[in-house]
């Protein structure tokens, strides 16, 4: 009898190449088997620093993406009304030369014009640089609307982030805490660290109002009610100071605490003291006088007190002492019991104390103190979204960044460590770069990080110079932009209009937007002479999403494994805490169909505008394709995209000339370089001589930076002495009030905008959405294995509502929000806070879109909470209409979501429908094998 | 369990089939008068080997590859399917001689061959015998896991059989008692599935930490197992069908067979009227055998 | 043959650890893409796969579940447990007894249980004898489908050493899939078992299976009498002290 398994050992494929994946951010390495030319199966590279051989589920299925039916075919341009998806073949040339006379009159006469923005684009830095060369002040990628609260925190505090800009040190951590994370940027890597933190029988504490995921295998839940964070993490400071449970040590030597804090009424009241230098100091213990901040062997004083001027700290100990910090007085609106506060504090600082590591690795700091050991705090933090996507985001993260610095757990051993190029403090970043001047690059970066009103992307007139108004008095910090505010200020001509919007990689008509519908219908919408509002849209996407419908020009993409792609030191790399890293993509197959890569597709259209940095002075490309542009391009001396392999011979790390083998060694070793830091710069960073002089030597900066931790934000203090009338520049005074509250130098709490209007006008139901770890925003749908593990979503309702309103299995309700209603299928949860409803983000899809049966269940019981969701908050008393964002940074504030609910029993689909999106691919029938 | 059209004939065909088979088989065993030689010998015989054979075919429709069926001859050491195979085949092969012999008048059952009788009706017996454990035999099934399920195949045999071949008062008895059966494995097969212990807590192990209940599918489309296995009937339909089921089987069919033996009906109408009612309550037992089957994968779909 | 081996030299399967799945479901895609796409299969379709009712094959399932446990106070929240579920490769498998082909068969070497598509005749009898579910029907090939714990993987000697594991275990992100030889006491997969309490799923219906599960630890740490004790050292509060008395105790801690 034959077994069907004769033979074992059957080689799994001809070749074997290796890449990077792109189902999402996280950036694994993988290995891609081909057979006869074409993908069979693709595995997790082992020895790829990312993810270590493992996939997630949509990486372990990218088959079904590179194979989708849903795949664009060929340039596409519209040919009946905007929205209609009427719309003809043609060809590259025709596209491309369009598209350059579309935009040759913007650049000549107005670049403001034309507004790029891009969605989950890993190519920000060369994006970024394009529409700089282009001179429109009007890019942005779309952190603005995921976690630029996360970003901004963390660069404004300690010099870098969570996001995927640091991690936990797994190895070591004994107490791991996670606020607010579903599935995170970092996807692969938390799910490797929290396997091995499981294997070791170290804790894991999860803070998330769902118990799901990494928070259902943590072994203590607190399903605190959204928007509260805040309050929770002063409550566990003011517990940690009142027991005395603090690291002073850490705190007097790498942070401001010790820095006095200006006492004197007036303009200065509440910046750092200076001395006659202009340099903060702080007092020496030592000797009782001061003495610079950064001074050899100098000891700093937390207590001092200097001619009536305080040290932060102590301002830190009477705001956080207080007794409206208690367990006690915060329990009821966290949603949690006092007596678990206390125990989650006494547990971090048993840890973090009683459990202390020691390292024995010598090392030297900045005031040129050696240490013979490193100490180690071995409680870590993570936090993503569930905390930035809130009106007190930004301040949120800061206090959260705040406990772990009062642990002493930011870049310690068994804490929080950065990934080069982190840290770096907020002076190391550049400001905005915003002036539009006619047939000009811009003269620097669009995005950055702003010190004072000084540096606000305002016009003479004090209006905004954006079009997303980022850096304005409305969201100072918007190191981000605030890309889903683009589309509703281009259509309402504030603060101007513009002509084309070039978007990239953005579902802006479907789940990217709030209020997705009023949406669709600003991207449609005429003015009194019947052209459209926003005249132009150019899009570039790889598939037939919803948003396609909505452009005039579609410059179709290839799927991830058909082109170049560069993972940059410049912009998101894959760094680890030990080695800076960057990586690339290759094309492992061509294309087989007419489509191009978006970026070599840029280079080729900033050719034809004849934009500098990519056109020759005799007007031929600089560069072939992206390929040539990853490898030659230049950024500063020495510095291009990628750190591995410069110089002629290849044999330079992080600065050196173009070398033209780069990319054929990158393919070489697997699609990546990683830059080791060495073993006595591994910890302590920022103020960690060895670090700074290997973060110079590998080009994150020109000259060492160590800087101290800012618990006391001097750029906020800035904004609030602007807006209690201080300085020339002045907000307006709707503002003052708002600027005040959010802008305090030190992190405090507020509810969330409209938290408390809400609930008094009859929303008292948090509504929150989940990234499944299954699919990635809108496109896993297209996905003939995903789709059929989640093609449906439910609104899960806790114990408590699902009783109250008599909901059965089956079930449809009514949830109406104070812009909008949606009906949507419903079920129960058990693990959840009792005031929330949640859902699966982006699982509804439009009829039509994404190659799906129009009968699918995506389109037909799946649904959006985007419907509820809008940019603006409902006018309040004063007759304004507050955006729904963040006062500080912009960030979207999607968890703010208040509703209610009502059963509206068994239904057959979920409400709103929309019309059919008519199709630009045909339906998807068979899978290609 | 889906209730499929080809299983729920094929045991019900198979079934009759071999119960008449064996009735004809062993019947001048016991002095019952043998089917007249010609017409009637053959539509009787005819009747037995068509129900058999028409139940075996209709299985083959339930097969992913009917071709490959002769391979299910090879595993009669391990599996009831397999024996079943051999023994139907066997029956019919061995019964054929004493159906020619009936219809064409050879005067086999006087000689040796009429032996071949008692054992075939021996073979038809163990036949239904092997179909029902078929099913008996899965402890995933606790419904059908059960001592009941022979003798309840059995009876339907024996019942069906016997009103086939005309024997009223076997028939009354059989169906007397195939009715007590029934009823009463109706009314116990509603707890064996407590009975058997198995829950959504023991099928996950987390029961030892408590209340066990589905948060999420673990997927949103349908697959074999749910089609196939996880089939639920409405509840306020099963009481009706059993009764109908109960009725149809055994109630007319007795009480035709009493009044038969009564004189009060001819015979003839009496068998044609309570062998139609006798296959209808087999068809909806059957129906709801398949369809009530509730088997332990349901509890990880928290269907049960 | 369908008659089960009395014993098996090796006792190749998994142990699942429920304390440590998270739920990502890429053990599912990783499984399907091997089975679908590696060289020794003949593929795991999917009915209409763009359609209004996709309906494919799949090996391994992970199910998602709450439970309310019977303790009380912080330690009575519910919880989320995900679970996934494919063969457990039982030593008394009755989807082997049961098959009439003799497709589906038990190897006495490793105690691995297959199907051989190209014997079965899809009768479906194995998946309804089969207490776990782990059996599906291709909708296409309309053979039996079941996990084959990567036989073309582990012996696979054109894979270096390493790979030579199931797909699902090389896939998962935090390690909760562990696969190795539970007749070697001392292997990895025993020692879990052993340490951990692994436990067999529906004992009583006689399966003994191969495959173990890891229950999830204990969760929500009752708040015990003295939460504050190691934070007694210093306390604030004492109104004549204030904010200086307070400054001062605790720098002179440094
Ligand atoms: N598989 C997959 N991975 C992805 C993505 C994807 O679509 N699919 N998207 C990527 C993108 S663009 C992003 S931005 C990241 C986002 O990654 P996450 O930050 O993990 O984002 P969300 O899924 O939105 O999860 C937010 C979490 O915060 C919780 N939450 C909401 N409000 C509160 C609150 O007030 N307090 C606390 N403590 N928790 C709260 C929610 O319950 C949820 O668990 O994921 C990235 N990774
Ligand atoms: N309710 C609710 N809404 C949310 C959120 C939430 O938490 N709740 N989260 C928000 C956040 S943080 C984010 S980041 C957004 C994400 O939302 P989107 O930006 O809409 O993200 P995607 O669905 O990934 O859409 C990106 C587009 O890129 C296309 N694409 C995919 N691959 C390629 C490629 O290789 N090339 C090109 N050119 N295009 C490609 C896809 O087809 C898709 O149309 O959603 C936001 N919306
Ligand atoms: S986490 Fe998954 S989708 Fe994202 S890059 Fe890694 S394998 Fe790909
Ligand atoms: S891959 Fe691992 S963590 Fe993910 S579902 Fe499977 S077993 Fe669980
Ligand atoms: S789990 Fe099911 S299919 Fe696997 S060996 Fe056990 S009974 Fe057979
Ligand atoms: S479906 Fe195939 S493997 Fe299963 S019992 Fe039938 S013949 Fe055997
Ligand atoms: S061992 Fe192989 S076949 Fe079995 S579940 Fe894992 S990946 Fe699938
Ligand atoms: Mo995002």
């Amino acid at each position: 009898m034959t077994s069907g398994f004769s033979d074992l050992s059957v080689s799994v494929s001809d070749e074997v190449r290796s890449t990077t994946c792109y189902m999402c951010a996280c950036r694994c390495g993988i290995h891609v088997h081909l057979r006869s030319g074409r993908v069979s199966y693709i595995e997790g590279n082992r020895s790829h620093p990312v993810n270590k051989g493992v996939l997630c589920a949509k990486g372990a299925s990218g088959i079904m993406q590179v194979f989708s039916p849903s795949r664009l075919r060929a340039p596409l341009k519209r040919v009946g009304p905007r929205g209609s998806g009427a719309f003809v073949e043609i060809s590259w040339e025709e596209a491309l030369s369009t598209a350059a006379s579309w935009l040759r009159p913007l650049r000549e006469s107005a670049p403001e014009k034309l507004a790029f923005f891009t969605g989950r684009d890993q190519s920000q830095s060369f994006t970024g640089w394009w529409a700089q060369q282009f001179g429109t002040p009007n890019y942005a990628a779309h952190g603005g609307f995921c976690s630029v609260n996360m970003a901004a925190g963390g660069i404004y505090t300690i010099g870098g982030s969570f996001w995927e800009f640091g991690q936990p040190d797994w190895d070591r951590t004994k107490l791991f805490v996670l606020f607010g994370v579903a599935e995170d940027h970092d996807s692969n890597p938390i799910k490797i660290g929290l396997g091995r933190l499981k294997a070791r029988g170290a804790r894991v504490i999860g803070i998330n109002p769902i118990r799901s995921g990494y928070n259902a295998v943590a072994d203590d839940w607190l399903g605190i009610t959204p928007g509260t964070d805040g309050l929770l993490i002063l409550s566990l400071i003011h517990c940690l100071f009142e027991a005395g449970r603090i690291d002073l040590d850490y705190l007097a030597r790498w942070t401001n605490a010790p820095l006095l804090v200006n006492a004197t009424e007036g303009a200065e009241k509440g910046l750092i003291l200076r001395n006659a230098e202009s340099q903060p100091f702080v007092i020496d213990r030592r000797t009782g006088q001061p003495a610079p901040w950064d001074g050899p062997g100098v000891e700093p004083d937390l207590g001092a007190t200097y001619q009536g001027h305080r040290t932060v700290f102590q301002h830190m100990a009477e705001r956080y002492l207080a007794a409206e910090h208690a367990p006690e007085a915060v329990a009821e609106r966290c949603g949690i019991p006092a007596g678990r506060i206390r125990a989650l504090a006494a547990e971090l600082a048993d840890v973090a104390f009683n459990q202390a590591i020691e390292i024995a690795q010598p090392w030297t700091d900045f005031r040129g103190n050696r240490h013979e050991t490193m100490v180690g705090r071995p409680v870590s933090f993570h936090a993503m979204r569930g905390i930035s996507a809130h009106s007190n985001g930004f301040q949120t993260a800061r206090a959260l960044h705040l406990l772990q610095i009062i642990l002493g757990a930011v870049e310690t051993p068994g804490g929080y460590r950065l990934k080069p190029p982190y840290p770096k403090p907020v002076e190391a970043h550049p400001s905005p770069h915003f002036t539009a001047v006619p047939g000009q690059p811009l003269s620097g970066p669009h995005l950055g990080y702003v010190r004072g009103p000084e540096q606000l992307a305002l016009k003479a007139d004090g209006s905004p110079a954006r079009i997303d108004k980022a850096f304005s008095w409305e969201a100072p910090f918007s190191a981000h932009g605030l890309m889903h505010m683009a589309i509703a200020n281009a259509h309402a001509g504030d603060p101007y209009r513009i002509d084309t919007l070039l978007l990239y990689m953005a579902n802006m008509a479907w789940n990217s937007s709030m209020n997705t519908s009023q949406v669709m219908a600003m991207l449609t919408d005429r003015d009194a002479s019947g052209a459209y509002v926003i005249p132009r849209i150019i899009y570039s996407d790889a598939y037939a999403s919803e948003m396609v419908a909505y452009a005039d020009l579609i410059l179709p993409d290839t799927t991830y494994l058909e082109r170049h792609d560069c993972i940059s030191l410049l912009d998101r790399p894959i760094s680890e805490p030990e080695a800076a890293g960057d990586s690339i993509r290759w094309p492992v197959i061509e294309p087989d169909r007419d489509v191009r890569g978006f970026q070599s597709v840029l280079l080729d259209l900033g050719v034809r505008l004849g934009l500098p940095g990519m056109t020759n002075p005799d007007g031929t490309a600089k560069f072939a394709d992206y390929a040539d542009y990853i490898v030659n391009h230049i950024r500063r001396p020495g510095v291009g995209p990628l750190i591995g392999w410069r110089g002629a011979d290849g044999s330079k790390e992080g600065r050196g000339e173009a070398n033209p083998d780069q990319l054929r060694r990158y393919i070489e070793n697997g699609g990546f370089y990683q830059a080791h830091v060495p073993a006595e710069a591994r910890f302590m960073k920022p103020w960690n001589m060895a670090y700074q002089d290997w973060a110079v030597k590998t080009s994150f900066y020109e000259t060492p930076q160590p800087y101290l931790f800012s618990i006391w934000s001097e750029p906020m203090r800035r904004f609030q002495l602007a807006a209690e009338g201080h300085g020339a520049i002045q907000p307006p005074d709707h503002l003052r009030a708002r600027l005040i509250r959010a802008m305090d130098p030190l992190p405090i709490w507020y509810p969330p905008f409209g938290d408390d209007e809400a609930a008094g006008w009859g929303y008292p139901v948090h509504a929150l959405t989940q990234r499944p770890m299954d699919m990635y925003h809108s496109w896993g749908s297209q996905n003939a294995w995903l789709r059929q593990i989640r093609g449906r979503n439910f609104l899960y309702v806790p114990t408590a509502l699902w009783e109250a309103h008599g909901f059965e299995d089956g079930d449809y309700a009514r949830v109406t929000s104070p812009s909008g209603q949606i009906t949507v299928p419903v079920a129960h949860m058990a693990a959840l806070n009792p005031h929330t409803v949640w859902t699966w983000n982006a699982i509804g899809k439009r009829r039509g879109a994404w190659a799906l049966d129009a009968g699918a269940h995506e389109a037909k019981e799946g649904f959006l909470l985007n419907h509820l969701i809008s940019e603006l908050l409902p006018a309040r008393g004063d007759g304004h209409r507050w955006s729904n964002s963040d006062p500080v940074t912009g960030q979207a504030a999607w968890f703010d979501l208040r509703v209610r609910i009502e059963k509206a029993g068994p239904q057959d689909r979920s409400l709103p429908q929309f019309p059919d999106l008519p199709r630009v691919v045909p339906q998807g029938r068979e899978r290609r094998r | 369990m889906h209730p499929a059209a080809s299983v729920i004939l094929f045991t019900v065909l198979s079934g009759m089939g071999f119960g008449l088979l064996a009735c004809l088989g062993i019947g001048p065993w016991l002095g019952w008068p043998a089917p007249a030689p010609g017409l009637a010998a053959f539509l009787h015989w005819g009747l037995g080997y068509g129900l058999a054979v028409g139940g075996l075919l209709a299985s083959t429709f339930h097969l992913g590859h009917p071709e490959r069926a002769w391979r299910a001859f090879t595993q009669w050491r391990s599996s009831w399917l397999s024996r079943e195979a051999w023994t139907s085949v066997a029956t019919l092969l061995v019964l054929a001689p004493v159906a020619l012999s009936d219809w064409l008048d050879l005067g086999w059952s006087r000689g040796w061959p009429g032996a071949l009788g008692p054992i075939g009706a021996g073979l038809a017996g163990l036949t239904v015998f092997t179909t029902s454990m078929i099913y008996a035999q899965l402890k995933t099934v606790p419904r059908w896991h059960h001592a009941s399920t022979p003798p309840l195949f059995l009876g339907f045999a024996l019942a069906g059989g016997a009103l086939l071949c005309g024997q009223t008062a076997l028939a009354l008895i059989a169906l007397i008692g195939l009715g007590l059966l029934m009823a009463w494995v109706f009314t116990d097969g509603e707890h064996r599935f407590a009975r058997a212990g198995q829950s959504l807590g023991t099928a996950t192990g987390l029961n030892r930490i408590g209340k066990v209940t589905v948060f999420e599918a673990p997927h949103t489309s349908p697959n074999y197992l749910m089609t196939e296995m996880i089939h639920q009937v409405a509840r306020s339909h099963v009481p009706k069908l059993k009764a109908l089921a109960l009725t149809l089987a055994t109630v007319i069919p007795a009480a035709l067979m009493a009044l038969s033996l009564a004189g009060a009906i001819p015979s003839l109408a009496a068998t044609a009227l309570a062998a139609t009612a006798h296959a209808a309550g087999a068809i909806t037992q059957r129906w709801l055998f398949f369809a009530q089957a509730e088997h332990v994968v349901a509890t990880f779909y928290g269907k049960h | 043959m369908t008659t089960l081996p009395k014993s098996t030299a090796r006792q190749l399967g998994l142990v699942i650890d429920l304390d440590t799945c998270v739920g990502c479901q890429a053990c599912v895609t990783a499984c399907k893409g091997w089975n679908d796409q590696g060289p020794a299969v003949a593929g795991l379709s999917d009915r209409d796969p763009y359609g209004a009712e996709p309906d494919g094959a799949f090996l391994n399932r992970v199910h998602s579940y709450q439970v309310a446990p019977d303790g009380g106070g912080a330690a009575s929240l519910a919880q989320t447990v995900t679970f996934p579920r494919s063969c457990l490769h039982c030593q008394d498998a009755p989807c082997v007894t049961v098959c009439p082909t003799g497709a589906s068969y038990k190897r006495a070497e490793d105690g691995i249980v297959l199907v051989n598509e190209a014997a079965c005749i899809g009768c479906g009898l194995c998946a309804w004898a089969c207490p776990y579910g782990a059996r599906e029907m291709d909708p296409s090939a309309q053979v039996m489908k079941k996990c084959t714990l990567c036989i073309d993987r582990i012996y696979n000697e054109t894979l270096p050493e390493v790979d030579r594991e199931p797909a699902c275990v090389r896939t998962c992100p935090t390690g909760a899939r562990h696969f190795g030889d539970f007749a070697d006491p001392e292997s990895e997969v025993s020692r879990l078992t052993r340490d951990r309490g692994g436990y067999d799923l529906m004992p009583a219906l006689g399966t003994r299976p191969t495959n173990k599960y890891l229950p999830p630890r204990p969760k929500d740490r009752p708040v015990e009498v003295s939460p504050l004790s190691p934070l007694l050292e210093i306390r604030a509060g004492d109104p004549a002290e204030g904010l200086a008395g307070w400054l001062d105790r605790i720098l002179r801690k440094i």
